[in-house]
């Protein structure tokens, strides 16, 4: 007995799991513990924005003006910037007059940004500590950068992540749904029973290919075909993730529409092709729209593959985390992200945490497309009886 | 009169052009399949010999074999199958042969249902969560191999649950009617005949566990590794993680091709064999328990 909620029980264990890991993310500053980010006392900006923040650093803001504070140049500084205003002599054997510099530095350099360890922050302390917001949802799923180790804040938007992974998804779909439409006509309505038994396993076999071989076919047939066929400076684009995802959901959408085309009631066919309709027309007038909402289960849960895949995906898009404009581009799906960084995020850190909230957010998108899918199916059953 | 015809030859010759294309377009994806399968098989045979069997990766991983990726991967099917194995045959016997239907029979199979849905990176960060992390386990067999077994699960009760629902209500009825408990009936008539077909479901999970890459990249998979694991404490190679490793960020991923081809072909052997293999069992008993 409880061995039947084992089911039951993991899922609801993977939910709580991650989103406790996940929701930890909310929780902190997007700065790195122990550091601080300081302004001159005279500075009228008071709140800077974490993209603001980062265009600083990026030189792409270089006026107070620009963030509606004084017309004053920006003065960056990083603690490794120190020795260009003081000698080693002027700090200290131990760097023990590190904090007084700072402190001076600060108080005479109005236009001053400064990022520094709060070790070094001394006791009667001249400069403004800068306040950094905790990340919030609405800034974690709008944002549209992703450098979740960027320093001195890190930008942790998701937006190009969910654009990659629907992109690719997308594209797949589309090159997969006629194909699998096609495969799945012949299979329920016109191969004889004999070719329908040899080909119907060997489509399946598709299936279970590991994704790790499809990304080794995609990475040393597919991407240079593509980088050569549009003469591209790189071949891992997202137009490769969409082809290797494409086959890999094949298999998925032509068992699901099939079984939906044969459960077609014969009479309805015989009906049709009884009034002199030819076997064509009986397939789209007939069972086309008969199976309808079996065909529309079979694409979401081909999207829904399509959007969970990983490796396979992780080894053929290049993985830029940048706002895709076309599929000709690299691009990076949420699935992608999670493989790549995870090894190198610390344990328990923002980057950790900001990974498992990625992975909140697929589990919810998953999740509610297996909704959408037994309610697709669910009116279906209804229409049967 | 003629009218008429040009407009049955009409609908035949859009027949035609229609089937024809169904038909071409079904045997592209099977031609594909082959491409795919005899792209590997005819890259990799070459290197697949002995030693690359049977040793340890040399120079970078661009020399010696695949040995230690094997021996793990072997490992992390077995943890997983002695996990999920006894816990999803037990949930689908209970679900099939005990519960009533009703809602909470529903919500079991929902549940079920959306467990397989879950991406399998999802099921890694889990995995990370629970058994390296909180349980303690570190980066290990046990941690990886529970986290495949979790990840199976779901096809284990669907392929018990389907070879229990094939077994014929006369069996059950017969077995009453001598006088038999519930327990007995299951446990010495439906199960001994459904279990052929169990088994193609543990088959087809070992080839299924084989293949899984994200589940396991952290939480057992080591980058390189040219030792035999100890205990399932240990960290381990494993075969879908050793492709990618050197098909992507390899010392020298030109230099190492070649054993990512060998690693690709051994993979989809152990794939296509516990397929085929499902598939003939399944077959070969689906017929017998007809006549029986």
């Amino acid at each position: 007995m409880l061995s039947s909620a084992a089911t039951s029980i993991t899922v609801i264990l993977i939910v709580f799991f991650l989103f406790i890991e996940g929701a930890g993310v909310f929780t902190k500053k997007p700065i790195d513990d122990g550091f601080l980010l300081a302004v001159s006392v005279d500075n009228q900006v008071k709140k800077i924005k974490p993209s603001e923040i980062k265009d600083i650093y990026d030189q792409k803001i270089t006026n107070w003006k620009q963030l509606g504070g004084k017309d004053l140049p920006i003065v960056l500084f990083r603690a490794g910037d120190i020795t260009d205003y003081y000698t080693e002599e002027e700090l200290g054997k131990n760097f023990e007059f590190f904090p007084d510099k700072i402190n001076e530095l600060i108080a005479k350099t109005p236009g001053i940004i400064a990022f520094f360890s709060d070790k070094y922050k001394a006791k009667d302390f001249k400069g403004r500590e800068l306040d950094i917001d905790k990340i919030k949802v609405s800034e974690f799923l709008s944002g549209e950068e992703w450098f979740p180790t960027a320093q001195p804040i890190a930008q942790m938007g998701v937006k190009p992540l969910i654009y990659g992974t629907l992109w690719v998804s997308l594209g797949a779909i589309l090159l997969a749904l006629p194909i699998g439409l096609a495969a799945a006509i012949y299979l329920s309505e016109i191969a004889k029973k004999r070719t329908r038994s040899l080909l119907k396993p060997l489509i399946e076999l598709l299936a279970a290919i590991p994704s790790v071989v499809y990304g080794f076919f995609g990475l040393v047939i597919i991407v240079p075909l593509i980088q050569s066929t549009f003469d591209l400076p790189v071949g891992e684009t997202g137009l490769a993730g969409s082809v290797v995802l494409a086959i890999m959901a094949l298999p998925t959408i032509i068992t699901i529409s099939e079984d939906a085309m044969r459960n077609t009631p014969r009479a309805m066919k015989e009906a049709s092709l009884a009034l002199g309709a030819s076997k064509w027309q009986t397939i789209y007038k007939i069972v086309i729209p008969y199976s309808a909402s079996g065909i529309t289960a079979g694409a979401i849960l081909g999207i829904g593959r399509a959007i969970g895949e990983t490796m396979a995906v992780l080894m053929v898009t290049g993985n830029a985390a940048v706002i895709p404009h076309t599929l000709l581009e690299p691009v990076r799906t949420i699935p992608a992200t999670i493989a790549a960084e995870l090894g190198e995020a610390p344990n328990g850190g923002l980057h950790y945490e900001a990974l498992f909230a990625l992975g909140c957010i697929l589990f919810i998108i998953t999740f509610g497309i297996n909704m959408l899918v037994e309610l697709v199916t669910n009116r279906n059953s209804h229409k049967k009886h | 009169m003629s009218q008429q015809s040009s407009l049955a030859k009409k609908k035949r010759r859009n027949q035609n052009i229609a089937f024809g294309i169904f038909t071409f377009t079904s045997y592209a994806i099977v031609a594909l399949l082959f491409v795919i399968l005899a792209f590997i098989v005819i890259k990799g045979i070459g290197v697949i010999s002995w030693e690359f069997i049977t040793e340890m990766p040399k120079n970078g991983m661009t020399e010696g074999g695949i040995f230690p990726a094997i021996v793990g991967t072997l490992c992390l099917v077995l943890v997983s199958m002695v996990f999920a194995f006894p816990v999803g045959v037990l949930a689908a016997i209970y679900m099939n042969e005990y519960v009533k239907d009703g809602w909470i029979k529903k919500i079991i199979k929902q549940m079920t249902n959306n467990l397989a849905g879950v991406p399998s990176i999802v099921f890694g960060l889990f995995g990370m969560s629970l058994f390296v992390n909180k349980m303690g386990f570190g980066d290990s067999i046990l941690a990886g191999g529970l986290t495949l077994g979790l990840l199976v699960l779901p096809i284990v009760i669907r392929t018990t649950e389907e070879s229990l629902k094939a077994v014929d209500d006369t069996f059950r009825q017969a077995s009453y009617g001598l006088g038999a408990s519930k327990w007995e009936t299951t446990s010495k008539i439906v199960f001994p005949i459904a279990f052929p077909n169990i088994i193609t479901g543990l088959i087809l999970s070992v080839g299924r566990v084989s293949g899984e890459t994200a589940p396991i990249l952290f939480t057992v998979a080591a980058y390189f590794l040219p030792k035999l694991p100890t205990s399932i404490f240990d960290q381990a190679m494993a075969l879908p993680y050793h492709l990618y490793v050197i098909s992507t960020s390899g010392t020298n991923i030109e230099a190492s091709r070649a054993m990512a081809y060998g690693t690709a072909l051994v993979l989809i052997i152990i794939v296509l064999i516990s397929n085929l293999l499902a598939n003939a069992l399944r077959k070969y008993y689906g017929n017998k328990v007809k006549t029986n």
